[in-house]
């Protein structure tokens, strides 16, 4: 059976759908899982998509995190399910403490929407277990916070814990160490600024990002 | 009792901020010398109901722990300014 990816949706989330068509066109079920609800509907995988949600107020992901379903994503990510937060998805999943550091406005102030040369830093994470560490993959991004930051010691941990799970070859936005994505110390929640979802097809000029969602789909899918 | 409060938020020391950073470069470029260590942050300005102003304070900084910072990067100072 295909595995069931629920994809959230909260008030001014926008790549749900683009999101939901990439992990279909991978043999999985995506189905959009709506933020008041406070069950994520017995789901094998949870995707946080990108966009505004809540319209970014206060700082994005800020009011997100308060949301009822973020409730449900939280005790399943502690109970070792699959969690990505994509763009905004990344910056929720940071302000609910489910990933260390935090997003800040670009270096130079500039809202980025460009093709991003990424690195694959480790296999060992839910997104990547399909790539091949020194993978350079061509994705999307699309984000004006996209700016890692963090303290030289969560960066000192995140480095010895292998905890960086993609970097930007090519700096963007001004990220400390290159940082484009990284996991929790369980493996098991990632988080990252490009689009996967938008190098999905050859028509969108890549297919790159189909290798990330492909790992995903992997973690959850059980052996025939 | 209500209480007016102004919380400053700033970034934490260390912590790059670039939309300071942007600030100070364009201030020589018009003509204005001499301003160094440009830090940009928000203030939020709001009424609360409390039994005192520490009481106030208290419960503020309560809310910008949990929600209007992010204390990763982020802290708040908090300004009773008036007592109603």
């Amino acid at each position: 059976m295909a595995p069931r990816i629920g994809v959230v949706r909260f008030p001014g989330t926008n790549c749900e759908f683009d999101t939901v068509e990439a992990i279909d066109g991978l043999g999985g079920n995506g189905e959009i899982l709506w933020h008041g609800d406070s069950s994520i509907g017995g789901v094998d995988a949870v995707v946080i998509a990108g966009g505004f949600a809540h319209g970014d107020y206060l700082r994005p992901g800020a009011i997100a995190r308060f949301s009822p379903i973020m409730a449900a994503v939280t005790e399943a990510a502690k109970n070792g399910m699959p969690v990505v937060g994509i763009c905004n998805g990344f910056q929720v999943l940071t302000e609910a403490g489910l990933l260390p550091g935090a997003l800040q406005k670009n270096a130079g102030l500039k809202f980025l929407n460009d093709w991003q040369t990424l690195r694959v830093e480790t296999t060992n994470s839910v997104l990547t277990s399909a790539s091949a560490v020194g993978d350079e993959l061509n994705i999307p991004i699309n984000h004006f916070e996209g700016n890692y930051t963090c303290s030289p010691e969560t960066l000192s941990e995140l480095q010895a814990n292998d905890q960086i799970v993609l970097t930007y070859v090519g700096n963007p936005n001004g990220s400390v160490a290159d940082i484009a994505g990284v996991c929790n110390e369980d493996r098991n929640v990632v988080g990252l600024m490009p689009h996967p979802e938008r190098a999905s097809h050859a028509l969108l000029g890549s297919t790159d990002g189909n290798v990330l969602l492909q790992s995903v789909l992997d973690s959850v899918s059980v052996p025939a | 009792m209500k209480f007016h409060a102004v919380l400053d938020i700033q970034l934490h020391a260390g912590i790059a901020d670039p939309q300071g950073s942007t600030i100070e470069r364009a201030l020589p470029t018009l003509g204005y010398e001499g301003i160094s260590q440009v830090r940009s942050g928000k203030s939020i300005h709001l009424d609360i109901d409390a039994d005192d102003a520490a009481a106030a304070e208290s419960k503020l900084s309560e809310v910008c722990d949990t929600f209007l910072t992010n204390p990763v990067i982020e802290g708040a100072s908090i300004r009773i300014v008036e007592a109603g």
